[in-house]
């Protein structure tokens, strides 16, 4: 990354500072009805490569709160208190014309979407997709970005990426659209990997493949990562710490473990039991 | 109750259908037949004054309405100019104003559309507004204030032309914007950083320019019509460069006397052009669509 001039960023964190704070966030939005609150007082500590999962039903504010955190509100959105905080800097203004620090996407946050299909470009080839904003900010040449898209399909697990890369988005499978996606998200070397149900569109298969390669690209690069879902299976394979969310607020948040041995709070309890368990009783073949 | 073999159950007899409507579908057939009229007018056009030797502007008035013979095979216009010579470099001059005419409003067009319909806002009302203003005026009376104000002659009718139909190509563009800014593609564009301007130009506006080259098939189309019209009314391209618009103008004085020759070629050949581009933009729609 060439170095910038202003504001000042401090590359390197302090030990024991955490890669991302979201403090007490509270976002009203403007429906129908009048105001409503969808996001209340919400704080989430991410420590540098820790992979958390954020679980909660449909409606919760998940995926608000993913959005949040990259200033991707929609318009109808107010931000009422709160802060986030990327390696100790607010890169989020309150209000409704709120401000955002567009220098972290991409290259200190970057997101993963939830429908593939509909989160690449139809009319663009996905090599150039991949690089796109990279090939903006560092002013690469065509053939220096094709050769880039080239080297990060193949590794996100895209068999002959030569080929692929000049392919359109709807020549590709959903499991391959979704590596895509990924490859893209990590173009720029993020810190942080926001991702929101990002296995939800695909079948079983392709699902445990795409976990897969998350695992292994959070634990080669030390992502901090946040899974948005509202599948605990993928979290307990995933993440060593979950956030229980529930009508915009936080309920409860812990370790992994601890979370599913002695849930506190009845409704996360209610939401493990609602998860088939591998051991619940039938013994079943585990599929690879 | 004994179970039937599904082989065995009649079927109700399948209609007969014509296999034109699988053919179509198969083939681009729209497509290919406007190309191969258009093909064949502009070869036409384009190679024909090289073998028709004759000046369309010598005027030879003993001749005057002469019958088809081999010095003039479409026979000569009332003041014995060669019909066939005129009628070769008049659709020159008219194709080549049409197309041309084109380029800047769809230019103009999809940049003012794209950016109204991405800001929004005040972005998008100024531009609008400006739109509605240009589009209350009929679109003869605006076209021909225009020349009549610039006076005759080629790069009149281009302004003209470009001031007044930027506005459907920015309808059109603002429309799919509207639509395509909603998209999760564009979220996931700035969700990577890209900046505005860059979203902009490489990911919204491709997305769009396929229904604005459409309309620009059938654009030309019009475009031959005002500039076939303005001639017409004498205002367009200046006497004595041959136009069809003005050829035909020429004609109807003459129809009542039997002189039909000189109505005749330039009214088919524009109507020729005008279903060969609207061929052409009916098969472009098929092959244009963004698949997903």
């Amino acid at each position: 990354m060439s170095p910038e001039s202003a504001p000042p960023q401090p590359n390197q964190s302090q030990p024991g500072q955490p890669l991302l704070e979201v403090d007490s966030l509270t976002v009203d939005i403007d429906g129908e009805v009048g105001k409503h609150r969808i996001l209340d007082d919400v704080s989430i500590t991410l420590e540098p490569g820790e992979p958390m999962g954020l679980v909660g039903e449909s409606g919760s504010g998940k995926s608000m709160t993913l959005r949040t955190i990259l200033g991707m509100l929609p318009p109808a959105a107010t931000v009422v208190e709160g802060e986030v905080r990327f390696r100790g800097r607010n890169i989020l203004t309150l209000g409704s014309d709120r401000r955002y620090d567009q220098k972290v996407r991409g290259t200190g946050i970057s997101m993963v979407f939830q429908e593939p299909a509909i989160a690449l470009n139809p009319v663009m080839k996905v090599g150039r997709q991949i690089t796109d904003a990279i090939a903006e900010h560092k002013g690469l040449s065509k053939r220096a970005s094709h050769d880039l898209a080239i080297e990060l399909m193949d590794r996100v697990g895209i068999a002959n990426p030569e080929r692929r890369v000049s392919d359109y988005p709807f020549q590709l499978s959903g499991g391959m659209r979704q590596r895509v996606m990924i490859a893209a998200a990590l173009a720029q070397e993020p810190e942080i990997l926001l991702c929101d149900e990002p296995t939800t569109a695909l079948d079983v298969t392709i699902q445990a493949q795409v976990l897969d390669l998350f695992r292994t690209m959070q634990q080669e690069k030390g992502l901090g990562l946040l899974y948005v879902t509202h599948d605990l299976a993928v979290v307990a394979q995933l993440c060593t710490s979950i956030s229980v969310m529930k009508s915009g607020k936080i309920i409860e948040h812990g370790n992994l473990q601890r979370i599913f041995d002695e849930p506190q709070e009845d409704y996360t309890r209610r939401l493990l039991s609602a998860t088939p368990r591998i051991d619940d009783g039938v013994q079943l073949e585990r599929a690879t | 109750m004994s179970v039937e073999p599904l082989a065995s159950q009649t079927t109700p007899q399948a209609r007969f259908t014509l296999p034109l409507p699988a053919f179509l579908r198969r083939h681009n057939l729209q497509l290919w037949i406007g190309l191969a009229i258009m093909s064949i007018i502009v070869a036409i056009l384009a190679i024909g004054p090289l073998f028709v030797t004759a000046d369309p502007n010598r005027q030879d008035l003993l001749n005057a309405f002469g019958p088809s013979s081999l010095a003039h095979p479409m026979g000569t216009d009332q003041l014995g100019r060669d019909i066939l010579s005129r009628f070769l470099n008049g659709g020159r001059v008219d194709l080549m104003v049409a197309v041309i005419a084109v380029i800047v409003p769809f230019i103009l067009g999809t940049v003012l559309g794209a950016l109204a319909g991405y800001f929004g806002r005040w972005v998008d009302v100024v531009i609008m507004r400006l739109a509605d203003i240009v589009s209350a005026f009929p679109f003869y009376v605006l076209v021909i204030v225009l020349v009549f104000v610039m006076g005759n002659g080629m790069a009149s009718i281009f302004v003209a032309i470009s001031l007044v139909s930027w506005v459907a190509y920015a309808r059109i563009v603002r429309g799919e914007v509207l639509v395509l800014r909603e998209e999760e593609f564009i979220s996931a564009c700035r969700a990577s950083g890209l900046s505005t301007p860059r979203i902009l130009a490489r990911h919204v506006v491709p997305n769009t320019v396929s229904q604005g080259i459409i309309y620009g098939m059938s654009d030309i189309v019009l475009n031959i019509g005002v500039v076939v019209t303005l001639s017409f009314f004498g205002m367009g391209i200046v006497p004595p460069t041959a136009d069809w618009g003005q050829m035909m103008n020429d004609g109807q004085q003459y129809m009542g006397t039997g002189n039909y020759g000189l109505i005749l070629w330039p009214g088919f050949a524009v109507v020729l052009v005008s279903l060969a581009l609207a061929l052409i933009g009916d098969g472009l729609t098929n092959i244009l669509k963004p698949k997903r």
